[in-house]
């Protein structure tokens, strides 16, 4: 019986990728371990190994192509005798299954939301760059800047960054100001903070935030407290940095959330961009700021594109908000990934003539809860979204921060979109369920604002 | 156990060790009588008896080299040139203290004098003190860190994988574990599978030596070899300083776990003042009364830094919310 090979999916978060080369053609015997073809991402290359013995029938693909999306048959293999015309099973992955039917949504006088443009020079021109690139550059710009930035973590030098975030960065800085270190996050932390005691500008990578646990003790007893307990002697100019948050399916010990446990923290700088311009501009600010920030990146943003401004030195300041699209009716308040959700659930909510403001917080400590206060004053109704957890929130400080200094300007209780109380699951169904939803954004907005 | 084997010390350096180590004694014994007046509050942990090793240790450090220490640290901050005033106003809590009265007795530090602290978590310190090795060693300079730990700490994880890493990386750092033999009440036998904290860089290929630390002198042969080792660039080195706490673990220590005649054995037969103070009579490069006026001046500098440090005001309400967060230039 013929079957289709799908393009294989090399990573937790890939969505496609380059058929990079076929080692096969058409009429070739395989037997299972035969390498295929070699299948490109934006992360690496790999060889994508046959897994059934048979004949290449078709190849469905054509080697160079572009963009093939993960689970697309590449190819037909068929059983000995069959002919090429055989047509395979369709094989549909319970994860391909339709999404439920929406109701039809009744809609008010529909319009197009404003995006809020960043003030920048007139003709600024942009580039398309993905997270991943913008971190990179500015870290790359920041140790050209500077010979006493440097960068330490794991994976970080020969294997070019788990995530591929520091490729290319070995070769430009050499192995002392790019450095491997062994699986030990708790010794290279503090060996990091002591560094950063002694003047130097350390760049710690985490693989994960998750992995970051191991070094808590450095990052907030060692780092973050000294400043205080010197009498203002001491300074810490260090960035700790990586991966936070939900990937896709890795499970409950690498997919945490922890920008509300770390923005607890006085004496560092918490930082969660979301978009690729906002990670240039802030990493370079959190690299050159004398204290200890720690750097909340996103996995499934890496490879994600944005316009960036080709600024040279480029930074955007810690400490403030940005409007990222402006409306009366209410105000929803994120940062990092759920940005994302923020703005998808404002397009939709404008179709049904909600005019919603959202405001991107990018720092959670120092706070700009000023910006977030004056838009509530105007639209009277907020809802937070964060992929956290809802117990002692970002959503839940901004909730007290608005009762307590706008509680005369509130319409309706602010309505705190989190991920849900609950480790993550592994489970297809049960990780979407878990994690925050632009729908649920779009229901609390409706439900603040009485629609 | 290494000793000294020949003289490595000229009369006047004798007799200057000699005065670092009664300032550290009469010191200690001031802030414990400061802490039953309830002057100072809080955790207070005294280094009495262990005076020898920072005094030795010292004796070979050059400027530029750091320091880096847990919370047992006054005598490390003595012994690196820190004012006697400004180190006991920090334990009153008070302005004039090196943290402006925001530390207290486990949280202080120098710029000036390249003192890191002064750490309250066991074992933290220990990377650190890589980690300042590894500034050395990134700039290419010869200086030295010294990441001092207790036979406690010797048990921690962060350690080890200190351990490996500067080994790995060759960093300039000597690592002197200061075994005073008990863990707060824990004795060295029942927290350590192996007794011999030296040997535990024999897996990361750290060289190890034991060294006797109520002798002062042969502290400063010791520390020499391992400096001179760590500033050729030939990595890590270990010291286990074999040394003993006359007092508790801090003030408030019900001293259960070890006899009062345990105590009063090291104290007779070991104490490393008395050891110097007869290497000075008795090879007749002091008089008694020399040595007398050593201890009237100490007397005074103590009794001046008490002075001080009742004298010094409370920190301005103000000072709550300064020092969280550097200025960005």
């Amino acid at each position: 019986m013929a079957i289709n090979i799908l393009m294989p999916a090399l990573s937790p978060t890939m969505e496609e990728g380059n058929l990079a080369k076929w080692l096969v053609k058409e009429g070739d015997s395989v037997e299972s371990g035969d390498i295929l073809c070699e299948i490109e991402t934006d992360k690496a290359t790999m060889e994508f190994e046959a897994v059934d013995e048979g004949v290449i029938g078709k190849i469905l693909v054509a080697e160079g192509t572009e963009g093939v999306k993960v689970n697309a048959p590449i190819a037909v293999l068929l059983e000995d005798g069959e002919s090429a015309d055989a047509t395979p099973v369709s094989a549909k992955t319970p994860t391909e299954a339709e999404p439920a039917a929406q109701a039809p949504v009744e809609t008010g006088a529909s319009f197009t939301p404003a995006p809020v443009e960043q003030d920048l020079p007139a003709g600024t021109t942009f580039k398309s760059q993905t997270v991943r690139e913008a971190i990179r550059d500015a870290m790359s710009e920041e140790m050209r800047r500077s010979e006493d930035v440097f960068l330490m973590g794991e994976e970080v030098a020969q294997y070019q960054g788990a995530y591929k975030v520091s490729q290319g960065m070995l070769d430009e800085f050499g192995p002392k100001r790019v450095i491997d270190t062994p699986i030990t996050e708790h010794g290279f932390t503090g060996i990091a903070v002591g560094a950063a005691f002694a003047g130097l500008n350390p760049i710690v990578e985490f693989m994960t935030f998750n992995f970051a646990m191991q070094a808590l003790d450095q990052i907030v007893n060692s780092a973050a407290k000294t400043r205080y307990m010197s009498g203002g002697q001491m300074t810490c100019p260090i960035v700790f940095r990586g991966a936070n948050g939900a990937a896709s399916r890795v499970g409950a010990q690498h997919s945490h959330d922890y920008a509300s446990m770390y923005a607890q923290i006085p004496g560092l700088k918490v930082v969660m961009p979301y978009s690729a311009d906002d990670y240039k501009g802030l990493l370079k600010s959190a690299i050159r700021d004398p204290n200890p920030v720690v750097f909340l990146e996103n996995e499934i943003l890496y490879g994600q594109s944005f316009d960036v401004p080709e600024i040279e030195d480029y930074t955007v300041p810690i400490g403030k908000a940005r409007i990222r699209r402006a409306g009366d009716d209410v105000t929803i308040v994120s940062f990092g990934i759920g940005v994302q959700y923020a703005l998808e659930a404002a397009d939709k909510l404008a179709e049904e003539g909600i005019a919603a403001e959202v405001i991107d917080l990018r720092t959670l400590r120092p706070m700009d809860t000023e910006t977030v206060i004056k838009s509530v004053m105007k639209t009277n109704r907020c809802v937070t979204v964060e992929e956290g957890f809802p117990v002692v929130s970002i959503g839940g400080h901004i909730s007290a921060t608005l009762m307590q200094e706008a509680f005369d300007y509130l319409d309706a209780p602010v309505i705190n979109c989190t991920g849900k109380d609950v480790p993550m699951p592994y489970a297809a169904n049960l990780e979407k369920l878990a994690l925050v939803t632009t729908d649920e954004v779009i229901a609390a907005v409706k439900s603040v604002t009485y629609r | 156990m290494a000793k000294a084997k020949k003289p490595n010390v000229n009369a006047e350096e004798l007799l200057e060790y000699y005065r670092e180590m009664l300032l550290i004694r009469r010191f200690e014994e001031k802030a414990g009588q400061l802490y039953g007046m309830g002057l100072i509050g809080g955790f207070c942990h005294l280094y009495i008896g262990q005076e020898a090793i920072v005094v030795g240790l010292e004796a070979g450090a050059k400027e530029g080299d750091q320091r880096v220490t847990s919370y047992r640290d006054h005598g490390h901050m003595l012994a690196c040139g820190m004012d006697p005033k400004g180190v006991m106003a920090e334990l009153t809590g008070r302005e004039g203290g090196y943290s402006r009265g925001k530390g207290g007795s486990m949280h202080m530090f120098s710029r000036e004098k390249n003192f890191y602290g002064g750490h309250g978590i066991v074992g933290a310190q220990v990377p650190i003190g890589a980690g300042l090795a590894f500034a050395n060693w990134y700039r290419g300079n010869d200086n030295v860190s010294f990441a001092y730990f207790g036979d406690g700490a010797a048990n921690q994880g962060q350690v080890y994988e200190t351990f490996n890493m500067a080994s790995l990386w060759k960093l300039p750092c000597i690592f002197v574990i200061e075994n005073n033999k008990y863990a707060m009440g824990t004795s060295l036998q029942r927290g350590s599978s192996t007794p011999e904290l030296y040997t535990r860089g024999e897996a990361f290929g750290i060289p190890g030596e034991k060294v006797d630390g109520m002798d002062v002198l042969a502290v400063k042969a010791a520390g020499e070899k391992a400096i001179a080792h760590c500033r050729a660039g030939k990595g890590p080195y270990i010291l286990e300083m074999n040394t003993y706490r006359y007092r508790g673990h801090s003030m408030s220590d019900p001293a259960k776990y070890r006899s009062r005649e345990e105590v009063q054995k090291v104290k007779e037969e070991r104490d490393p003042i008395d050891h110097v103070r007869e290497l000075l009579v008795g090879g007749k490069h002091a008089t008694e009364a020399d040595l007398k006026a050593i201890d009237k001046e100490i007397k005074k500098v103590v009794i001046e830094a008490a002075d001080f440090a009742s004298a010094s005001p409370e920190p301005a309400l103000s000072e709550l919310y300064t020092d969280i967060l550097a200025e960005a230039n």
